[in-house]
């Protein structure tokens, strides 16, 4: 391992600043990492070493002009999810097989125009749809983290399971990620990094495959808070491509993270205290009260009533956007086409090959609560639930400024230990999910290591557009929480 | 104006009542689609007006036009509708290769307009009397077009044509308040001629940029006014929409086939299905497309790409402040500004073209003469000749010329309408034509008299009689008109044979 993949992306950018390496030096020990590891990481689904080596020299010679951006030159990775110029997107399904896109995505648009280079495109459940990673045609990503002595293989969750393995083992400084239910936050608890999902309409969605479009959202998985607010800050514009874009400033949110929380009121909300929950995440929970409470912001208890309905909620709205959303994949224009006797046996075929068996299961669910007769009953209802949801949210942001729970109910799992029972893998979701359905800004900050020696995140949730203060609390849980350690490395 | 007349048709049990209600498809004439910057250019390439966002690719989202929004308002304000504030775009899903997201974008519970109301003029074929009737509009809503199949290019494969694949249209969609195949037509009719003058549609059915469905049912006479009564659509028979037809002529063919057909199949004991028909003008008949049972479940739900459409009043007052001049207002002004019948304003007023037409000759000059002279001379051989206004041989100028000839007694009405003929033969200019063949009228008294003196000398008995009979005089004025080759002066004509008469 070299010293240069270990570093976070502020320390690389000093380092690059004070010429001690060049973006080619710090691409180069990447693509070599990546060579040496990636067939057991399986992070990477397609690697373009050529590309980043083009893209290093380019930042340097920006460097050496003094025309550079804000991340001139740090090599990321991408989510298979973001369309990218050139470079084969598949959302890693088949269905998409040999896809090129001829264009770019807004958010790795202001990535790259801000300098940085690009390693591939990373792992992720099949269209987002799942809490392991396990969806994906290329087969899951492996968590660098491993329980205290034993070998067995976890998965570093989903869906941006690729991008949460990719930045915990060091093989890229940070990555793109999406969130639609907890994608970002809960692969970032499973490894020990900073996952942010801002507000709902901050990220454009132009150009990332949909999954569901009112959940859907862009944001870092990152080494650091300070690392995630910065790139935060550069995947967030507004974007006329998307009609649900904001038309925004995006703040400085690295000076938050930095400003501490004395002051601020932080609310505690009961009724994710779930029944069975494990006395780990509950002594997790109480370790971030004190750590607020030790820097000077007041705790206090809130409610969110109607929390118990977010998970049924979010499986009937995901689903539903998604089977509408994914009707595109037919295999007439684009993509895998298996051809049948007519028109509606190629579709059949098409879909049934191309689709994995999660994808089909909530393509089914989606259009059946669509379907007349039962959409007032499934889709409408879910819809007004789901505006219950965010007033509780605005309720409980009348008495504080963020929220703090814990990110997951559990850490990082072993594979097959939950893809039997799909209803048993929803409930991974179950802390983060709300923040989706209120399109409120999230962030998964790693707190501690649970007794088998596996990281255990924090979720601060802010008001909608406030990602400032979700900032602050969450540099404050970095600060306290001092997270330095590293998953052995087995790789 | 007429009352509005029964159409009825005779059935082996009895008479039938037909109800009819229609949704018109008309394409927003707009350079650029509804979603999407791709043009609209018709009779392009295959597939070379298509964006990203047309073609479905993945991560591509649609951005609202807003002038396709624009004109969408403007056009229910000339329906005299309710505009809502707020709209709304759904998805209506379904598979098909020229339907590329899988899904049309559409507006299903909040379209932008709501209930309006037009006059609709009806003007029977076979000279009965005009009628107008107030049709009421249910809502209308802006949506995707989808794009072409093409199955005749190949015998095993069909090649699909995305150029169309977005184009914004407008579905207007009336209540069933038109009561005949004449009545529908003139509805279509009505409602081109709206858009055409808002310039918010170009009109043209031919390149389906306009069409029409329409939803056709049977009933018992009373029936039709129950249901107005409480709305209740039991009343009314089992319709059948007839799809996509986009000319006057195939609307009404299809709705008498198709009230015939349903008719027999009542009479005969049958049950109408609810089921969607093609109408084949080859074969002169409508032909079943989709049963109620293979319906589509659309599934319908708003689109999470897209915000609510949310307008102001000042927007719409702005749009209502700009507005034309619509077929409706411009007849009022025909009635009080030109005099003319509420049915002259109607035909004058009715196409853009033919207004302007009409009001140039009128400018100055007698308006019910010109309106005559436009409508029923010059429209009338436009008609027979199957001319179109902007390929007439006469022009405006040339017509308002004819007319102040007969204005200034220099040609009699009937002498003019030998002018026009030669007008319409090429002859040019009326001025030209009447210097050139003598027409002038002749008003000279002494020549009249002289004419009138030889016919009394060779028929005195006429003569001795007319005082007896003095409407025999028309006889003598004929006489004389004749012998002057029409061009006496009738006044003169008729006040020196009187005189000389003695009548």
């Amino acid at each position: 391992m070299s010293e240069l993949t270990s570093l976070s992306l502020t320390e690389a950018l000093a380092g690059l600043e004070e010429k001690k390496f060049s973006s080619r030096e710090l691409t180069q020990a990447f693509i070599d990492e990546i060579e040496a590891t990636n067939s057991n990481l399986n992070a990477y689904v397609i690697d373009t070493p050529e590309r980043a080596i083009e893209m290093a020299a380019a930042s340097d010679e920006k460097r050496a002009n003094n025309t550079h951006g804000r991340i001139e030159g740090a090599p990321i990775g991408v989510k298979d999810l973001f369309c990218t110029k050139g470079v084969r997107t598949t959302a890693c399904s088949k269905i998409l097989g040999e896809f090129t896109p001829t264009y770019e995505s807004t958010v790795t648009s202001n990535l790259w125009s801000e300098g940085a280079v690009m390693l591939g495109k990373l792992n992720m459940d099949e269209f987002a749809m799942g809490s392991s990673n396990e969806t994906s045609r290329f087969g899951p990503p492996v968590n660098p983290w491993r329980r205290a002595g034993s070998d067995q293989p976890l998965t570093s969750g989903g869906s941006s399971g690729g991008s949460a393995t990719a930045v915990a083992a060091n093989l890229c400084l940070a990555a793109t990620a999406s969130d639609t239910g907890g994608s970002i936050r809960q692969p970032a608890s499973f490894t020990g990094t900073v996952g942010v999902k801002p507000t709902y309409g901050r990220a454009s969605r132009y150009g990332m495959v949909a999954f569901a479009s009112s959940l859907d959202q862009a944001g870092p998985i990152a080494k650091t808070v300070s690392d995630a607010a910065l790139l935060t800050e550069i995947m967030c514009s507004h974007d006329e491509r998307d009609s649900t874009s904001l038309a925004l400033d995006v703040p400085d949110w690295g000076q938050a993270v930095k400003e501490g929380v004395k002051g601020m009121k932080i609310g505690i909300p009961k009724e994710f205290r779930i029944a069975g929950m494990s006395p780990e995440i509950e002594a997790l929970w109480q370790q971030g009260v004190e750590w607020l409470e030790q820097q000077g912001a007041e705790i206090i208890d809130v409610s969110l009533p109607h929390t118990k309905y977010a998970l049924p909620v979010y499986y009937i709205v995901a689903p539903a956007e998604a089977s509408s959303n994914l009707a595109r994949y037919d295999g007439m224009r684009y993509g895998e086409r298996v051809m049948g006797d007519d028109l509606t046996a190629t579709y059949e075929a098409t879909r049934a090959a191309g689709f994995g068996e999660e994808v089909q299961r909530r393509l089914m669910i989606g259009t059946y609560v669509l379907s007349s007769g039962y959409y007032d009953a499934y889709y409408l209802r879910a819809q007004k639930v789901r505006t219950r949801i965010a007033e509780d949210f605005d309720k409980a942001f009348e008495k504080v400024d963020a929220l703090l729970t814990p990110t997951c109910p559990s850490a990082a799992f072993g594979y097959g230990e939950k893809s039997g029972d799909p209803v048993e893998m929803y409930l991974n979701d179950i802390f983060t999910v709300t923040a989706n359905l209120a399109g409120l800004p999230g962030i998964s900050v790693p707190a501690t290591l649970d007794k088998e020696a596996l990281p255990l995140g924090l979720q601060v949730i802010g008001k909608a557009l406030d990602e400032t203060s979700c900032f602050r609390v969450a540099g404050a849980i970095e600060t306290a929480a001092n997270f330095t350690t590293k998953p052995e490395r087995w790789w | 104006m007429k009352e509005r007349p029964t159409y009825t048709l005779k059935g082996d049990t009895g008479d039938w009542e037909i109800v009819l209600g229609l949704e018109i498809h008309a394409q927003i004439a707009s350079a650029a689609k509804l979603f999407s910057g791709a043009s609209t250019g018709f009779g392009a390439e295959p597939n070379s007006h298509v964006s990203l966002v047309d073609a479905a690719m993945p991560g591509m989202l649609p951005v609202i036009n807003g002038f396709c929004v624009e004109q969408a308002v403007r056009t229910g304000l000339g329906l005299n509708a309710k505009i809502n504030l707020t709209s709304r775009f759904d998805r209506k899903n379904y598979f098909y290769p020229d339907l590329p997201q899988g899904y049309q974008i559409s507006q299903f519970e909040l379209p932008i307009v709501g209930e309006g109301i037009i006059d609709v003029d009806v003007e029977p074929a076979h000279g009965d009397p005009a009628y107008s009737l107030p049709v009421r509009i249910e809502r209308l809503h802006m949506e995707q077009d989808a794009g072409k199949s093409v199955h005749d290019m190949d015998p095993t494969a069909t090649y699909v044509d995305l150029n169309r694949s977005g184009v914004a249209l407008m579905e207007i969609v009336s209540k069933p308040d038109l009561r005949s195949p004449l009545e529908a037509a003139s509805y279509v009719k009505k409602i081109k001629s709206i858009v055409v003058a808002l310039g918010t549609c170009d009109g043209d059915m031919e390149k389906g940029n306009l069409r029409a469905d329409v939803n056709v049912s049977v009933c018992r006479p009373g029936d039709y006014e129950k249901f107005r009564e409480d709305d209740d659509f039991s009343h009314l028979g089992s319709r059948c929409e007839i799809k996509n037809m986009n000319s006057f002529r195939f609307i009404q063919a299809a709705i008498e086939y198709e009230a015939h057909r349903q008719i027999e199949i009542l009479e005969t004991g049958g049950t109408v299905d609810q089921e969607t028909r093609l109408y084949d003008p080859d074969a002169g008949e409508t032909r079943s497309m989709r049963s109620k049972e293979d319906a589509h479940d659309y599934r319908y739900f708003p689109d999470p790409d897209l915000l609510p459409l949310v307008l102001t009043e000042a927007y719409v007052e702005n749009i209502k402040a700009s507005l034309p001049e619509l077929p409706d207002q411009k007849r009022a002004r025909f009635e009080t500004e030109y005099g003319l019948s509420r049915y002259d304003a109607g035909v004058l007023s009715a196409d853009k073209e033919k207004a302007e037409f009409f009001e140039h000759v009128a400018r100055g000059r007698d308006a019910k003469l010109a309106a005559n002279w436009v409508s029923q001379d010059l429209f009338g051989y436009l008609n027979k000749a199957e001319l179109e206004l902007t390929e007439s041989p006469v022009g405006a100028d040339q017509l308002g010329g004819l007319i102040d000839l007969i204005s200034s007694d220099v040609i009699s009405g009937k002498i003019a309408k030998d002018v026009f003929q030669r007008m319409i033969n090429g002859e040019g200019d009326p001025v030209a034509i009447v210097e050139k063949h003598g027409l002038k009228q002749v008003t000279d008294t002494g020549a009249i008299e002289a004419i009138i003196d030889e016919i009394i000398a060779q028929n005195p008995d006429q003569a001795a009689a007319v005082k007896e009979k003095p409407k025999t005089m028309g006889w003598f004025v004929g006489q004389v008109m004749k012998a002057s080759g029409g061009k006496a002066n009738p006044q003169a004509v008729n006040k020196i044979l009187r005189e000389k008469l003695g009548v």
